[in-house]
């Protein structure tokens, strides 16, 4: 079991123009907890730096500063040699995160031999099949040849899931896992996420802009908007009491079946306006001043 | 991690077609392209005229042997004649054969070894490596060909202007078109969900490279190299033409440089010119009809193209013998 404590997370990119150089603060200062057994939704609009988040926490990016600590159950910092085995993603288009060269069998496989959880063919082969058991892909022997271009989105998004636990990964990242699916699949691959979650208590970052899925899936909610946390707190109060502007917009566009008809929003608010520089916390049931470091946050009134 | 739940109601939800019984296509096997009468012809001609450069100078005499005969044409002793001081012309052509396949070969393979480092390494790593990297394949594709080649082959002194000397000056401006084709093609699968995934899985550089993004460019390398192949005869046989080739081999551009100097054309001896200068073009034919179903593998549009338009033909066929079928019909009532 591991968690992961992420502590103000800043991640700048520089953009040129031209000549001129601007800096773009794609993550201000995010701070987050993820826990064995719990699945935290990282909520927000495209561009919001939810995507740069996952990319540091897979250590695709470095962060311009802050901290992602990654402990094992019994206190012991993660080493970087090991840090891929603990922490997986499942990414969000499955028709582009398989290669489509290569069989299903190769995709489980690799990350079984690179982390030395097999030594031999045979002991490889045996646990690509469990693996494959484990994510519904039945008959396993039937679909480990196979290529995924003769797999359909579900199907694919099954085998990225078997990868990223394939490792052993105790910490998942699953970035929109579902938004490329239709609309009767879903549910199927949450699920499924989520018993995988139950029965290894994996830590799950689960991002995406659909508040219904998030509420459906996770105990925590933070919501985040130009790189900022805007909101946080536990899904039901999030949702069903959101404070700051930016959540109530995102709240008003889920589809409500206690609502029937078009929500037409008599006075649409200008999103230029909406501010994120202040963060309501549910857990503390204050406003907060986001956007600076999690200390100076605390020692703020 | 390794029990095996029991699947709960909801995962099972059929949300998939059960998976057919049919076996799966290896992954090489996509990489073959469709067996079509163009690839066939190019198949054969390579094939023939490769078997040809192999086996035919152990049944040939001896190529440089002189004989009071010179110009004549065709005879049974001599299928291709002989040139002006005697010398069996078929003897030649098949020794001149094998040297051009033999540099056309060593050039393909270095060029693409080239074209590859600098063009698909570069763009993997990005960033500093990519810019020197791309600057140096830029410099080198402006860089005019064939006269530098002239200058260099002019440069080094004609007894140490060998074969290879000829094979690393050939590559040495021939490999950057390519590189900057594989670079953007690499750029392109480099920014892929399934190769950032075997990132994520903890894969190696070198690995991430060969195993993953390798085999989705293998139709554009394969591409590349034939036209290397094709650029570099046609290369050395123009080097050679102007007398800059290797001098201890004997080619199908030198044979050429001989006809030229013995006056073959304006004396009529076709037989001393037209089988290298054939050859050439059947080889280049050959390999540009490989090429172009290659092509189909880079570019599914032009299959569906040929798909088409076989459709259409067979369509057309059908409707012309229910016509005729109608009016035999009617004919006979």
């Amino acid at each position: 079991m591991t968690s992961v404590r992420v502590t103000d997370l800043v991640k700048d990119y520089s953009i040129r123009t031209g000549l001129k150089r601007t800096r773009l603060r794609a993550v201000d200062h995010v701070s987050l907890e993820l826990t064995p057994g719990r699945t935290v939704a990282l909520v927000g609009e495209s561009g919001s730096g939810k995507s740069t988040i996952a990319k540091i926490l897979t250590r695709m990016e470095t962060p311009s500063s802050g901290t992602v600590d990654v402990r094992l159950d019994d206190g012991t910092a993660v080493a970087r040699s090991r840090y891929r085995r603990e922490v997986q993603m499942v990414f969000q288009d499955p028709f582009a995160s398989l290669n489509p060269f290569h069989s299903i069998e190769h995709h489980i496989a690799r990350p079984l031999r690179i982390h030395k959880r097999t030594t031999t063919a045979e002991e490889t082969r045996e646990r690509v099949l469990e693996m494959l058991e484990r994510v519904n892909l039945t008959p396993a022997a039937n679909i480990a040849p196979r290529r995924p271009h003769e797999l359909s989105g579900g199907q694919r998004q099954r085998v990225a899931i078997a990868r990223a636990l394939a490792p052993g990964a105790q910490v998942l990242i699953a970035d929109e896992p579902v938004s490329m699916l239709d609309v009767s699949i879903r549910l199927g691959v949450l699920n499924l996420l989520g018993r995988l979650q139950r029965e290894d208590a994996l830590a799950v970052l689960y991002i995406t802009h659909d508040l219904a899925t998030a509420r459906h899936f996770s105990d925590e909610i933070v919501v985040l908007y130009r790189g900022r946390v805007v909101e946080r707190g536990p899904s039901d109060a999030v949702i069903l009491d959101p404070h700051h502007e930016y959540t109530k917009l995102l709240a008003l566009a889920a589809p409500d079946p206690e609502r029937p008809g078009r929500v037409t929003s008599s006075d649409p608010v200008d999103r230029e306006t909406i501010d994120n520089s202040t963060c309501y916390d549910h857990f503390t049931g204050s406003w907060q001043e986001a956007g600076v470091p999690a200390a100076a946050r605390a020692a703020a009134p | 991690m390794t029990n095996l739940a029991s699947p709960t109601a909801l995962d099972t939800a059929a949300d998939e077609p059960a998976p057919s019984g049919r076996p799966a296509r290896a992954g090489w096997r996509s990489l073959l392209p469709t067996m079509t009468p163009w690839l066939a012809i190019g198949l054969v001609l390579i094939g023939g005229i490769t078997l040809f450069a192999v086996i035919a100078p152990y049944f040939v005499g001896d190529p440089r042997e002189i004989r009071d005969m010179g110009l004549t044409g065709p005879s049974a002793e001599f299928p291709l004649g002989t040139t002006q001081t005697g010398q069996d012309v078929l003897a030649q052509l098949a020794f001149a054969t094998r040297g051009s396949l033999q540099i056309g070969i060593i050039v393909g393979l270095l060029a693409t070894a080239l074209s590859a480092l600098f063009g698909i390494y570069g763009a993997y790593k990005g960033k500093v490596l990519d810019e020197a990297f791309s600057l140096l394949t830029n410099v080198f594709l402006v860089i005019p060909g064939l006269p530098l080649v002239i200058v260099i082959s002019g440069f080094v002194p004609r007894e140490s202007r060998g074969l290879w000397t000829i094979a690393v000056v050939l590559a040495v401006t021939s490999w950057a078109g390519a590189a900057r084709v594989l670079r953007a093609q690499t750029l392109s699968v480099r920014s892929r969900d399934y190769v950032a995934a075997s990132q994520v899985s903890g894969e190696k550089s070198w690995r991430v490279i060969v195993v993953e993004i390798l085999p989705n460019l293998l139709p554009v390398i394969a591409s590349q190299f034939v036209f290397a192949v094709i650029a570099a005869i046609l290369g050395e046989a123009g080097l050679s033409y102007i007398g800059l080739g290797a001098s201890n081999s004997a080619t199908l551009g030198t044979m050429l440089f001989y006809a030229q100097n013995g006056f073959a054309l304006s004396l009529g001896a076709w037989w001393w010119f037209v089988p290298p200068g054939l050859m050439i073009a059947l080889f280049g034919m050959g390999l540009s009809l490989v090429n172009f179903s290659i092509d189909e593998l880079i570019n599914p549009k032009l299959k569906n193209l040929r798909l088409h338009r076989k459709r259409a033909r067979r369509a057309a066929r059908l409707e012309r013998e229910l016509a005729r079928d109608t009016t035999a019909k009617e004919a006979v009532r």
